[in-house]
């Protein structure tokens, strides 16, 4: 920044707030929208809301690392070494965030089989639409996950030697349909 | 290191690159940065890796549960008796660190130019800034403790699991505040209410799935809400409070003229505001975690 004389210094900054005052504004932007509150009823997938949530917020914090913080102006090798283990604690946040998420679904099939038998839902190929055994989401869950009313299904025998009819194997990820946006 | 009061440009930056085995040989500064500034930026790297440790924990544990509390129904008030503003004041608490990072970045302009009154006035405005932020935060704990009843223990904001319309004492169907059937859909979240003191958990008929037609109650939800709302932003806050304190020293020592004695720049004004941005960019992160996602 010393090469630059004061008024520019000066525009240099007031450009920067009023770039990372729009970057924020966009990112609520599209956390309502995206959520409904700005047109009534509409959603956007998280596959694209994240993604650009996330961005963005990296951007922002690119921006201010470099600009603000003068990362910009100092030695190459100091910056790498500040700036990769921050990477990976950012690659490490997102891995969580989807960690979780398969958490979730493990523990749902878990439930699945201890409630009914069967950790996946087995459809006759020629039926497509039907199914033949309710979603687990039916069953009452308190919200901190309390038990459910079905008992227990005696299932010793693992029906993997019978013979099977011809069926379409379909996860618990296709039969969540009642998951929370 | 006072001969190098000024950053360097770009065009340095080049010449760094070519003679960087140079750099390594020995008897210099590989990386032409005072030992202040140095461990200032290892510190703020260091305290990086604690906050990324919490929201780890926050995100594996949010998306491992079954339902959470949505953010932007949780988050919908402003003061002055305001609802129905979903993320509106922590945008704006967000607005309030930009700005106080602002004012930081121009007190240290000033202090490259060793303008004392310049730095003062600037690094004024960057504590009012945290100051505010800080009351904002305050406002924002007091409403979640106070009037809505969350705790590290308890949470009171449930997410229904199916559709629903919620039932007066008699069993007759409820109606809103608009006159409307009280009706909600799965993915709704609800805020339980207390009233003469105790929870009380509204009774809804369930319309859809296999339960439909029986009765339910409202119930809590995640535990893990509370405390870990409560610790992350409290963490925060706290180094907001830290910084504020830090902002005041110096900048009375800079009013006092310690540092137009030094000749380096108002080095010092540089590395708080190193901390400074530090805590305006793990905003940044809690401000994506906690209420965008």
């Amino acid at each position: 920044m010393s090469s630059m004389s004061l008024e520019e210094g000066k525009k240099v900054v007031f450009k920067g707030m009023i770039l990372l005052a729009i970057i924020t504004l966009i990112e609520v932007f599209i956390a309502l929208i995206g959520n409904g509150h700005i047109i009534h009823g509409f959603h956007l997938p998280k596959w694209i809301m994240y993604p650009a949530m996330i961005g963005f917020s990296l951007y922002k914090a690119y921006f201010i690392v470099y600009e603000f913080m003068h990362m910009r102006y100092e030695v190459r090798t100091l910056a790498m070494s500040v700036i990769m283990p921050m990477l990976l604690l950012v690659w490490a946040i997102i891995a969580f965030l989807d960690e979780g998420s398969y958490w979730k679904e493990s523990r749902a099939g878990i439930e699945l089989l201890n409630s009914k038998g069967y950790t996946k839902v087995m459809i006759p190929v020629e039926k497509h639409h039907e199914e033949n055994a309710s979603h687990e989401d039916n069953i009452p869950h308190e919200g901190e996950g309390g038990k459910s009313d079905v008992s227990p299904i005696d299932h010793g025998t693992d029906n993997k030697d019978a013979v099977q009819p011809e069926v379409e194997i379909k996860s618990e990820k296709d039969m969540h349909t009642e998951e929370k946006h | 290191m006072a001969t190098d009061t000024h950053a360097h440009t770009g065009v340095d930056q080049h010449h760094a690159d070519e003679t960087t085995a140079e750099l390594w040989q020995g008897g210099k500064e590989p990386f032409k940065i005072s030992y202040g500034k140095l461990m200032m930026w290892y510190f703020l790297l260091s305290d990086a890796f604690t906050f990324a440790g919490f929201l780890i924990a926050y995100g594996a544990l949010r998306f491992s549960m079954p339902t959470w509390p949505l953010p932007d129904v949780v988050f919908s008030t402003f003061p002055g008796g305001i609802h129905h503003a979903p993320l509106i004041f922590v945008t704006v608490m967000t607005f309030i660190l930009i700005l106080s990072s602002v004012t930081m970045v121009r007190a240290v302009q000033e202090g490259h130019r060793e303008n004392k009154q310049g730095v003062v006035k600037w690094m004024f405005l960057t504590i009012i800034g945290g100051l505010m932020f800080l009351g904002c935060q305050a406002w924002e704990w007091t409403n979640l403790i106070a009037k809505e009843n969350m705790t590290v223990s308890t949470n009171p904001f449930g997410t229904h699991i199916t559709d629903g319309v919620y039932l007066n004492e008699d069993g007759t169907e409820a109606k809103n505040e608009k006159g409307e059937v009280d009706k909600f859909e799965a993915g709704h979240t609800y805020l339980i209410h207390k009233e003469h003191g105790e929870f009380h958990k509204r009774v809804f008929k369930i319309t859809s799935g296999e339960l439909s037609g029986q009765l339910a109650q409202e119930s809590f939800g995640p535990k893990a809400f509370g405390g870990l709302f409560f610790f992350i932003t409290g963490f925060h806050g706290f180094h907001v409070f830290s910084g504020v304190a830090f902002l005041t020293v110096i900048m009375l020592n800079a009013m006092s003229g310690l540092y137009a004695k030094r000749k380096n720049g108002y080095e010092m004004v540089e590395k708080i505001g190193l901390y400074w941005h530090f805590v305006d960019l793990v905003w940044v992160f809690v401000f994506l975690v906690f209420y965008l996602l």
